[in-house]
């Protein structure tokens, strides 16, 4: 089951595994940002599992995540209604507090 | 058995290139993206390839011809693919709605079947602008496009674009006005992507088919505008 919902505020993890030896898709520039669930793409292989051939292990629920340029980079040189859009696996994702329903 | 790569990238199932070691930054100052021939060295990845390869055939798993067969085949996935889907698309709206509510469904009507590919359509308008990227490495909608052009898999492209969009598209001769946004999509994971471009003005009443000659591959990237650089050429080429 997915654990957000369209519309959620979501924070992607701040960490920085050291690559390699795992291989993450999640890319640097946008973990700690703060975006909105956008869609749920549905449950796929963890990637990071796949990586090393390891095919059997548990699913996750990858989202479309919506974020707001001048959030992402502080020096954003263009208007404030740019976005990107990024696809994100549950485990990178943590709530951001108080603004979720659930 | 062991290599300095042997950890990157393998082993999952994202249509990778794995040359990074001689790819050639899309350079704005020249527009020129190119690689030297590489028919005399055999890199890592070459060697990897190639013993692989014959590991498979000698232990009697796939055939040359198949190898030979795959490899036609996906030459044979070319970009007219995708410039007749948005042709259509353009000509009959309960198609368009189709194409971007089911696309594998709407595909297969014009008889192109998108595999295991995960597509979503990313439908232009004249608030929004959509333009596609994958920071990770080269992730593309082969199966209705082809092969990736090289500047797509350039360094340059991918960390600029989605840093200074409208810097990037401006140099591929696209210029957005300021009051329509920039959606770029970070192709990171299971997801591919296909931009339907806004169909041109002063294309009323054309057929089908030379509207799908307005439609270059870097439209459907969606770093030009349909009828602009619709041979698929960087602008200053």
């Amino acid at each position: 089951m997915a654990r957000y919902s369209v519309g959620d505020k979501v924070r992607v993890r701040a960490v920085f595994p050291p690559t390699p030896p795992t291989h993450v898709r999640t890319p640097h520039y946008i973990r700690g940002c703060v975006g909105t669930i956008e869609r749920i793409c549905g449950e796929f292989g963890n990637p990071e599992e796949l990586a090393f051939g390891r095919r059997y292990g548990p699913r996750s629920t990858l989202y479309r995540v919506r974020f707001r340029q001048v959030d992402v980079w502080p020096d954003y040189d263009g208007p404030a209604a740019d976005h990107v859009e990024i696809e994100i696996y549950e485990f990178w994702l943590e709530p951001v507090e108080g603004e979720n329903a659930a | 058995m062991s290599g300095p790569s042997d950890t990157h990238d393998h082993g999952h199932h994202h249509d990778h290139h794995h040359d990074h070691d001689h790819m050639h930054p899309y350079d704005p100052d020249h527009h020129h993206p190119h690689r030297e021939d590489q028919d005399d060295t055999m890199t890592y990845y070459k060697v990897m390839e190639s013993a692989v390869r014959e590991l498979l055939i000698e232990k009697g798993l796939i055939t040359p011809e198949q190898v030979h067969r795959q490899i036609e085949h996906m030459d044979s996935r070319t970009p007219a693919n995708g410039a007749r889907i948005v042709a259509r698309a353009w000509v009959d709206p309960d198609f368009k709605k189709r194409l971007i509510e089911t696309p594998k469904e709407a595909i297969a009507e014009i008889g192109h079947d998108i595999g295991p590919m995960h597509l979503i359509v990313l439908e232009n308008t004249p608030e929004v602008h959509n333009v596609v990227v994958c920071t990770l490495c080269s992730c593309y909608p082969r199966w209705i496009l082809g092969l990736p052009p090289d500047w797509y898999k350039s360094r340059a492209y991918r960390s600029r674009v989605v840093r200074e969009p409208r810097t990037v598209l401006r140099e591929f001769g696209t210029e957005i006005a300021d009051n329509r946004e920039v959606l770029v999509h970070d192709s990171t994971a299971d997801m591919r992507y296909f931009v339907l471009p806004m169909r041109p003005e002063g294309t009323e009443g054309m057929s089908e088919e030379d509207l799908a000659a307005m439609v270059g591959r870097d439209a459907m990237i969606g770093v030009v505008e349909a009828g602009a650089g619709g041979t698929g050429q960087l602008a200053a080429e």
